[in-house]
């Protein structure tokens, strides 16, 4: 199985490697394809592996490739690690990378007009584009097989890099190559708490490898660490693995960078900023369960963080005007979700909805990405409205996506959200309620913002200019046919997926158990012994608090911003005047922005120049170096004076001397 | 073992090479060039021979060459490479491959004076990091500031004179006190042999006084806060070439002189002074980092970059006497000294391509500000991926070399102290930070100025240069094991000799490390012998 494992890895890589060196050569047509083809061959090999592992007992892979370097014991090895928790990530990435990558040939297809005339990153930079995301799949995928923490985060830098050159990718835009590199900074400080965590668990297990730092962590589980007066290694090993996933995973407060993100071409905002890279820290904490398993601290830390960022972003997402950053809020908030289903140690629910969310939210953002295609480039949702008329495809595919993500009953998003909601309910841990409640209301939000978003792109008047009205038209078959091979998992994934991954335990039945869930954590259990079946399962659903809510949100946007919109256009304005300081407030995005720019940004800068100019120039250039120079130097100048070279100075030197040695021995 | 003399031929090449250059004179600018260029990469090859015929097995000197020198003062023409000196020495001849390279078009003021310089300069940092006689160390490290001081004398920028005063009068002032340790020792010791310096029993008093000669002069070379402001004035007014030498290898010397004097020589005061370089290191780290951001200037910058990047080379080593007086660790001190010297390798690549990079801007437009440049990468696509690439290494990105020093030093030092951990991983930020605020200004962006639309891309002679280094910084960064398999046994020995305390009898109750009873095993491993 290891050249399989191998090739699914490598094709892409080898995709990327030719689209991008040889792009220029071989021309945009030949780098698509090999590109499509390294994805192609990964999402084959994926969906074949997952197939094994469902129907035919697929033994878990756990081996090494390479070894890296062995240092003082430790090796440091490149390795798989292939088991249901890594097959089902691997086949959603290729899945939607593939999605994307067979999209993109519509998205970027005029690309040469968003670079300035004369540029050569022009160029070729839909063959660049190509080799980017599929270097991304690379990346992601190392980073979901990897059986040991230094390979895991060489893929989680990896997809950072990736990000940030996607982020950045039209490069002559000035909010481009800022939000890049605000991304890769913020990416940064989580990994700065990653990299400390990888490195404790260095040191108490003296090994990098999962199954063997699994395997000794319940001996350890009562180790206490000497610091901030006395607390368990489990839980500074998992808060600081966790500061990492709340850079990747864009957790409050590290969030900041993701709206930002959208930034870049639509394709990636899809791949990467929904579907895949900003799901690796969720992965990441379901990989790590046994660790977590050991410390309420750290899960009642990460449970309170999800629930957070779950409802407070989606609350950002209702006064969005731009079609990308609703989505991206939106996908916030359903990050926040999944956090908080790790938190609960319902960390199956979590991966769940990873998969789920992968699907639905791609979608809506290629659809959100169609539109952007058919109106020219504009993203302002209040300059939109009927499309639906234009464009069939995209409309039903994005109503579809819609449902699927507030989680209508039967979509997919609706088993997912609501295992999520049940397990959290069912939590003791410190924070439980206050999560509970927020993911609940939380539900009302992601229904308000999504079809608020739906009722003024799809429907009402058509507010576009002239010109654009003229020219809008339904989007070429490369960008529609990804979009109904992705709205069908996002609806029925969840009806037949559920009964597996969450009742019968599929990932913690078998010799090795991806994913562990300590007996009294056990929030699924609920679910588990009340299944009865996906239809008995919507219809508890359809008498259940989250579905009122949903249906009133859903109620409340089609009234707003498609009835009364429709007598009133305004309506939006003034709603968000009568919100007064909440909308200021929401609109601001809670400050974060402001107080990063001011404290961290314009902080350090500050620093940097203080230390420059008093430390390094005045100090010790100033005073020391320079200094004792001239200081030799006015000595030499005073001193000089003695060696006037007149014969009667000297001799009256010798004089006074003389008469003083005298004096001296005369006295004594 | 070796009965060829191979560190001799290492050592003499490029300095026979150096006088030929200079014998063929400026009438033919090429033909200097190609010898100057023939004698590298021949140099080059030669030096393979060191990695070929290593015996990674054993901490032993190898390719030991021996004979009398001055015998009325016991000095000896004495050689001989480990698992430490011999990388450094490749790194060595294959960066200066690069230098000669780098100055083939752009230098036209004496072109030939300008590749011997260069060529002399190699054989005597091979000499550096291959003499085993105090002496010859010294002269050999004497001898290396007189090329770096006519290449920046000569070929450098408009304040050349006030950056070539400092650098010589900083670097000398720190090495004076190396030559009185050494006479010292030769005092105690009836040799300059650094290994019997290395087995001489020292007491407290006398290895702290040792300590602080050798610190004042491999602290100057690293260079570690507060000795450091000599490196960004001489980079600034250096030459490319120069440039590319002084932070690939000279700041390499530094480092080399702690792993090679102080730390084996002095293990009592090493121990009880580690605070003092960790602390250093540290502030290196952090305080050079926030100074870093702000310079707009291009060369200051990689400058500071590199001061804060050896500063983990420093850390690195220093923790070993934190970790080695735990009892309570089993292991780490290896993987701290095996951490930085992987970081001054694979700094060797980066630092010395960043400054290639700049060269090439600056060989096009003669600015090294931040400020003229911007939206590089629309004329030059080719030198904006080099670019990214190499910054991306600074900030320590997997897969690449910059990252397999820092995460191992960042490991190393979260066994000795959480909050120095701490400190250290800072530089995930600050690094990252620096380094892509840069990149977001020079190469991203608009086409900001008539010069940068005029800008032509990398020609054949820069496209080998940076690829060649990309290509090392890859190889190390996704396969380290060839390079840290040749150190395993040299830096084991070195933990076990630091580890074992050298104060004589009548001061042995003043031992913090462990007491030179025989030891059997340590680390778990079994002890290699010591010299």
């Amino acid at each position: 199985m290891e050249n399989v494992y191998l090739t699914i890895v490598l094709a892409p890589l080898l995709g990327a490697i030719v689209a991008g060196f040889l792009g220029g050569k071989i021309g945009r047509r030949a780098s698509h394809s090999v590109t499509i083809a390294g994805v192609g061959i990964s999402t084959g090999l994926s969906l074949w592996v997952l197939s094994r592992f469902i129907w035919h007992d697929q033994p878990v892979f756990n081996d090494t490739v390479y070894t890296w370097m062995v240092s003082d014991g430790i090796r440091f090895e490149v390795g798989f690690l292939v088991d249901k928790l890594t097959v089902l990530m691997m086949a959603t990435v290729s899945f939607v990378s593939l999605m994307v990558h067979i999209y993109t040939i519509g998205y970027m297809a005029d690309d040469e007009h968003n670079w300035p005339h004369g540029a050569l990153t022009g160029k070729n930079s839909y063959q660049r584009f190509f080799s980017y995301i599929s270097l991304f799949t690379f990346s992601m995928l190392m980073l979901v097989m990897s059986n040991n923490f230094m390979q895991l985060f060489f893929g989680w830098e990896a997809v950072g890099l990736v990000s940030y050159l996607l982020i950045g990718f039209w490069s002559t835009r000035e909010s481009a190559i800022f939000a890049n590199m605000k991304a890769f900074l913020v990416n940064r400080v989580g990994d700065f708490g990653f990299i400390l965590g990888i490195a404790a668990v260095g040191m108490y297990f003296n090994s990098m490898d999962y199954a063997e730092v699994f395997a000794r962590a319940p001996e350890l589980a009562d180790t206490q660490v000497a610091l901030f007066g006395g607390v368990s290694l489990m839980t500074l090993i998992c808060v600081l693995l966790f500061i990492g996933a709340m850079g990747k995973s864009a957790q409050v407060p590290l969030h900041v960078w993701l709206p930002d993100s959208m930034e870049g071409p639509t394709p990636i905002s899809a791949l990467i900023h929904a579907a895949t890279m900003v799901t690796a820290g969720v992965f990441m904490v379901a990989r790590m369960s046994p660790l977590y398993e050991l410390s309420e601290a750290a899960l009642s830390f990460v449970l309170i963080i999800g629930a957070t960022t779950a409802f407070f972003m989606g609350l950002i997402g209702l006064v969005q005007n731009d079609i990308k950053r609703v989505v991206a809020y939106s996908t916030l908030s359903q990050l926040g979700y999944m956090v908080t289903a790790l938190g609960a140690s319902a960390y199956a629910a979590g991966i769940f909805h990873l998969m789920t969310h992968a699907f639905f939210k791609a979608l809506l953002f290629l659809a959100a990405g169609s539109v952007i295609i058919a109106l020219h480039h504009k993203q302002d949702i209040r300059d939109m409205g009927g499309l639906r008329k234009y464009m069939p495809i995209t409309w039903v595919t994005a109503l579809l996506g819609s449902l699927a993500l507030i989680g209508f009953p039967g979509f997919s998003g609706f088993f997912s959200k609501d295992a999520i909601i049940e397990a959290v309910g069912a939590s003791q841990l410190f924070g439980a309620g206050y999560a509970s409640i927020l993911l609940t209301v939380g539900v009302l939000i992601t229904a308000l913002y999504s079809f608020r978003m739906y009722f003024l792109v799809f429907h009402g008047k058509e507010r576009m200019d002239e010109h654009t009205k003229h020219h809008v038209h339904e989007t070429p078959w490369v960008v529609t046919i990804p979009l109904i091979l992705l709205a069908i998992p996002s609806v029925f994934i969840g009806w037949y997926t559920v009964e597996p991954l969450l009742v019968n335990d599929w990932f913690t039945t078998g010799d090795w158990s991806p994913i562990v869930v300590a007996h009294e954590h056990d929030t699924l259990h609920h679910l588990r012994e009340h299944w009865h079946g996906q239809a008995a399962f919507v219809q508890h659903g359809l008498a259940a608090l989250p579905f009122f809510l949903a249906m009133t949100g859903l109620v409340l946007a089609a009234v707003i911003w498609w009835g009364v919109f429709a007598l009133k256009p305004r309506i939006d304005e003034q709603l968000q005047a009568w919100g007064g300081p909440v909308t200021r407030i929401l609109q601001d995005k809670y400050g974060f922005d402001d107080f990063n720019q001011r404290v961290f940004a314009g902080g350090s800068r500050n620093l940097g120049r203080a230390l420059w100019m008093t430390g390094d120039r005045a100090v010790i250039d100033g005073a020391i170096i320079n200094g004792s120079a001239q200081w030799v130097a006015r000595m030499a100048q005073s001193a000089r004076h003695l060696q006037t070279g007149f014969l009667y100075h000297y001799a009256i030197a010798m004089i006074i001397g003389l008469v003083g040695l005298l004096t001296l021995f005369v006295t004594l | 073992m070796n009965e060829f003399p191979l560190l001799t031929l290492v050592i003499w090449l490029p300095i026979i090479g150096g006088v030929v250059v200079l014998a063929s004179g400026d009438k033919s600018a090429n033909l200097s060039k190609w010898i100057g260029l023939t004698f590298a990469v021949l140099t080059f090859l030669v030096s393979l021979g060191l990695w070929i015929g290593f015996d990674s097995t054993t901490a032993q000197m190898q390719f030991v060459e021996r004979s009398a020198w001055i015998p009325t003062f016991n000095v000896e023409y004495f050689l001989g490479v480990d698992g430490i000196s011999m990388p450094l020495i490749i790194l060595t001849t294959f960066i200066t491959i690069f230098v000669i390279v780098a100055g083939w078009e752009v230098i036209t003021y004496k072109p030939s004076q300008y590749m011997a310089a260069f060529l002399i300069m190699n054989g005597i940092m091979v000499g550096v990091f291959s003499a085993l006689d105090a002496i010859l160390f010294y002269v050999f490290w004497e001898a290396m500031l007189i090329p770096m001081f006519i290449i920046i004398g000569v070929w450098g920028g408009p304040n050349r004179v006030y950056a070539t005063i400092k650098f010589f009068l900083y670097t000398f002032f720190g090495s004076v006190f190396m030559l009185v340790a050494l006479i010292y020792l030769y005092f105690q010791s009836g040799s300059f042999s650094i290994l019997d310096f290395q087995g001489l029993q020292l007491g407290m008093t006398a290895q702290i006084l040792i300590f602080i000669a050798f610190l004042l002069a491999f602290a100057v070379k690293v260079p570690m806060f507060p000795v450091h402001t000599w490196l960004p004035d001489a980079h600034v007014e250096a030459p490319t070439g120069g440039s590319v030498i002084l932070a690939a290898i000279m700041l390499k010397i530094g480092g080399y002189g702690f792993l090679r004097f102080s730390m084996p020589i002095t293990p009592d005061a090493s121990a009880s002074l580690a605070w003092l370089i960790i602390a250093l290191s540290l502030i290196a780290i952090l305080y050079i980092g926030f100074v870093a951001l702000v310079q707009q200037d291009m060369k200051k910058l990689i400058a500071y970059s590199s001061i804060a990047h050896m500063g983990f080379v420093t850390l690195g080593f220093f923790i070993v006497f934190t970790i080695i007086q735990n009892p309570a660790l089993s292991s780490g001190s290896v993987m701290g000294i095996e951490g930085g010297m992987v970081q001054m390798i694979s700094h060797g690549f980066i630092s010395g391509a960043l400054f290639l990079c700049v060269g090439v801007l600056y060989d096009r437009v003669h600015s090294r500000e931040i400020a003229d440049y911007g939206g590089v990468v629309n004329t030059m696509p080719w030198f904006g991926a080099f670019m990214v690439f190499f910054a991306m290494s600074n900030a320590g990105l997997p897969g690449t070399s910059g990252f397999v020093g820092e995460f191992m030093v960042i490991l190393a030092t979260f066994r000795a102290d959480f909050w120095w951990a701490v400190l250290a991983a800072t530089t995930l930020i600050l690094a990252a930070a620096f380094t892509l605020w840069m990149v977001k200004r020079v190469v991203f962006g608009e086409v900001k100025n008539d010069k940068v639309a005029v800008l032509q891309d990398l020609n054949a002679r820069e496209t080998f240069n940076l690829g060649a280094l990309a290509a090392a910084v890859l190889a190390l960064g996704l396969w380290p094991a060839p390079l840290m398999n040749v150190m395993h046994a040299t830096v084991e020995n070195l933990v076990t000799q630091v580890s074992v305390c050298k104060l004589p009898a009548a001061e042995s109750a003043d031992c913090v490390l462990a007491r030179p009873a025989p030891i059997a095993e340590l680390n778990g491993r079994p002890v290699a012998a010591t010299h």
